[in-house]
């Protein structure tokens, strides 16, 4: 008795410092120990569930370390470009975790009551959604399998009655668990095959909010198990993680102007929507490193928009040099990051973090678009849909309504591009064409590390 | 483990669930998008609270082997993520630095700042 008065104020600080740490999360300087501040509750809900009367130690030992060896090594181990990747894997074996204690918990108690068990639906359903769905999300982002849409014929008939066959299982199931292991077993395997069809359809450039989703999801399997083991800890942490997850994917899917269901199921960016938007017509003007140097170098103000290219060719860290260059040649320099810029939620902040770049030097669109007609040149690496004009005011394009950064807005526009290909979503890019813009040509890597020469031999 | 979910308790947890809920969503709206990446990865961080439920079900088992190695291939997974999702997200905060803080002086005011903890 005295025990699990001690367990719950255990759980209770843990929750306090889970909330405590989402919270400072939100400003850079307190960001880190916020995490701290989290890392010690999850700690403290630990131990204090190991207070538990009962508990055989040898399993749960192994299981501890062999866990915590892989998640140190991996953690240790990835590099900050494929930081998304290890964050859909990370979901992934969380929702696993919640799949498997729902499955441990039907099977040693295959008859409890039908509260239990509609939990124990659901934890198994959620997490193994979250398992698979991330798996896929990192095998996209890995390039594993193509990062464009997967769409056959027929896609919304089978999804359909997959979730159907789902739903009715899972009424059998919960009718009389007892009896229906079978029927359990085919829930298991619906919700992973339901995990890989639901994010196969999804292109590459909409994986940010996939991953956020996923995220939430990991969350609310996490809440569902603790509804299965009548744990408010498990509820109170899952549901806070469900809940942020949900509203990252908005501001995602806000910052794309499309709807959720839209990302969710329209194929976005596969050879259907290629059709949309009208043909660019004109002339790209290539420019040499040399030239675009003494354009640089004449600059008062100079704005890189970063994409997913620049961590595709890593090319952040000689990024960072050249900005420095510029600044010590009195140039202002600021860097436009697009909300969904990359491949997660604030994956251009994480590469330039990476390469020394100070915060105070990233702009949120909204606050450097205004300023974008004073700017003389800016330089886009890597990115494409997110400064497509075509989003302003071309109402036939797929893109339309997206916010994006005015690029074209400035005096000069630099692009830095390996080829004319169109971008995630395959829609022509007008702004390659205008008057303004100079196209660099060539691996964005080489040609920031040629600009950069020219800046050292020119002093 | 204990797992009879009468109405009462059941009520209990969705009062619980729900409150949650809204604290969590009044908690991130305000996050600027620099952080969203750690954000993300601490908040994954925290689903790993899973762990809770492998625990239990790894070491109140006894008599059924095979749930007890359920339990542990669902605490492996669990302890992957919170280890894994807690030190990456340490990893990528500890990249955010001022322009003050910037290059060699960074190491230097981060000590101090460690040393002063």
């Amino acid at each position: 008795m005295n025990l699990s008065i001690v367990i719950n104020v255990c759980y209770i600080i843990a929750s306090v410092l889970f909330i405590t740490g989402l919270k400072r999360l939100s400003s850079p300087t307190t960001a880190r120990g916020a995490n701290l501040l989290s890392a010690i509750g999850m700690l403290l809900a630990i131990v204090g569930t190991l207070l538990s009367k009962g508990l055989e130690f040898q399993w749960i030992i192994a299981g501890l370390l062999i866990g915590s060896a892989i998640g140190v090594f991996v953690a240790l181990k990835v590099a900050m470009t494929a930081m998304p990747q290890m964050v859909a894997l990370l979901n992934g074996s969380g929702g696993l975790a919640s799949l498997l204690v729902g499955w441990s918990t039907y099977h040693y108690h295959p008859d409890a009551t039908v509260l239990t068990t509609i939990s124990t639906y659901l934890a198994v359903l959620i997490g193994g959604v979250t398992f698979t769905g991330s798996v896929m999300a990192w095998a996209k982002l890995e390039e594993k399998v193509s990062g464009r849409p997967i769409l056959f014929k027929g896609q919304k008939i089978v999804n359909s009655i997959l979730l159907l066959v789902l739903l009715v299982a899972g009424i059998v199931y919960c009718m009389d668990p007892a009896h229906n292991y079978p029927v359990f077993l085919l829930i298991v395997v619906l919700s992973l095959v339901l995990g890989v069809m639901v994010v196969i359809p999804i292109g590459g450039a909409d994986m940010p909010v996939v991953i956020s989703l996923l995220n939430s999801y990991s969350g609310m399997a996490g809440a569902a198990t603790g509804f299965v083991i009548i744990n408010s800890m498990l509820i109170v942490a899952g549901s806070l993680v469900g809940a942020s997850g949900i509203i990252l994917t908005q501001i995602m899917c806000k910052a794309m102007n499309r709807s959720l269901a839209n990302v969710l199921f329209s194929g976005f960016g596969s050879a259907v929507s290629q059709k949309g938007g009208t043909a660019v017509k004109g002339e790209v003007k290539p420019i040499k490193p040399e030239d675009a140097y003494l354009i640089l170098e004449a600059a008062r103000s100079v704005v890189f928009v970063p994409g997913y290219g620049l961590a595709v060719a890593q090319a952040q860290h000689v990024l960072r040099e050249l900005g420095e260059l510029l600044e010590k040649n009195g140039t202002e320099v600021r860097y436009a990051i697009h909300p969904v810029a990359g491949r997660m939620p604030g994956h251009m902040n994480i590469l330039l973090a990476e390469a020394n770049v100070s915060y105070d030097q990233l702009m949120e669109m909204d606050s450097i678009n205004p300023t974008m007609e004073t700017v003389d040149v800016c330089v886009v690496i890597g990115a494409n849909d997110v400064v497509n004009p075509a989003a302003r005011h071309d109402k036939s394009s797929p893109i339309y309504g997206m916010p994006i950064i005015n690029a074209d807005k400035a005096k000069t526009v630099f692009v830095l591009k390996r080829s004319m290909a169109t971008g995630f979503a395959g829609i022509e890019n007008e702004l390659f064409y205008y008057d303004n813009t100079r196209m660099l040509f060539g691996d964005a890597k080489q040609t920031l590390q040629a600009l950069v020469a020219e800046f050292k031999s020119g002093h | 483990m204990e797992t009879h979910l009468d109405l009462t308790t059941l009520l209990d947890l969705i009062f619980l669930f729900v409150i949650a809920i809204f604290l969590g969503v009044e908690l991130i709206s305000k996050v600027p998008s620099i952080l969203h990446t750690p954000l993300m990865s601490g908040s994954n961080a925290i689903s790993g609270i899973t762990i809770v439920g492998a625990l239990l079900s790894t070491g109140l088992t006894p008599g059924s082997a095979f749930c007890t190695m359920l339990g542990v291939f669902a605490l492996i997974f669990a302890t992957i993520n919170v280890v894994g999702g807690y030190l990456v997200t340490d990893r990528m905060l500890g990249m955010f630095r001022t322009k003050t803080t910037s290059g060699t002086a960074a190491k230097e005011v981060k000590s101090a700042a460690g040393g002063s903890k």
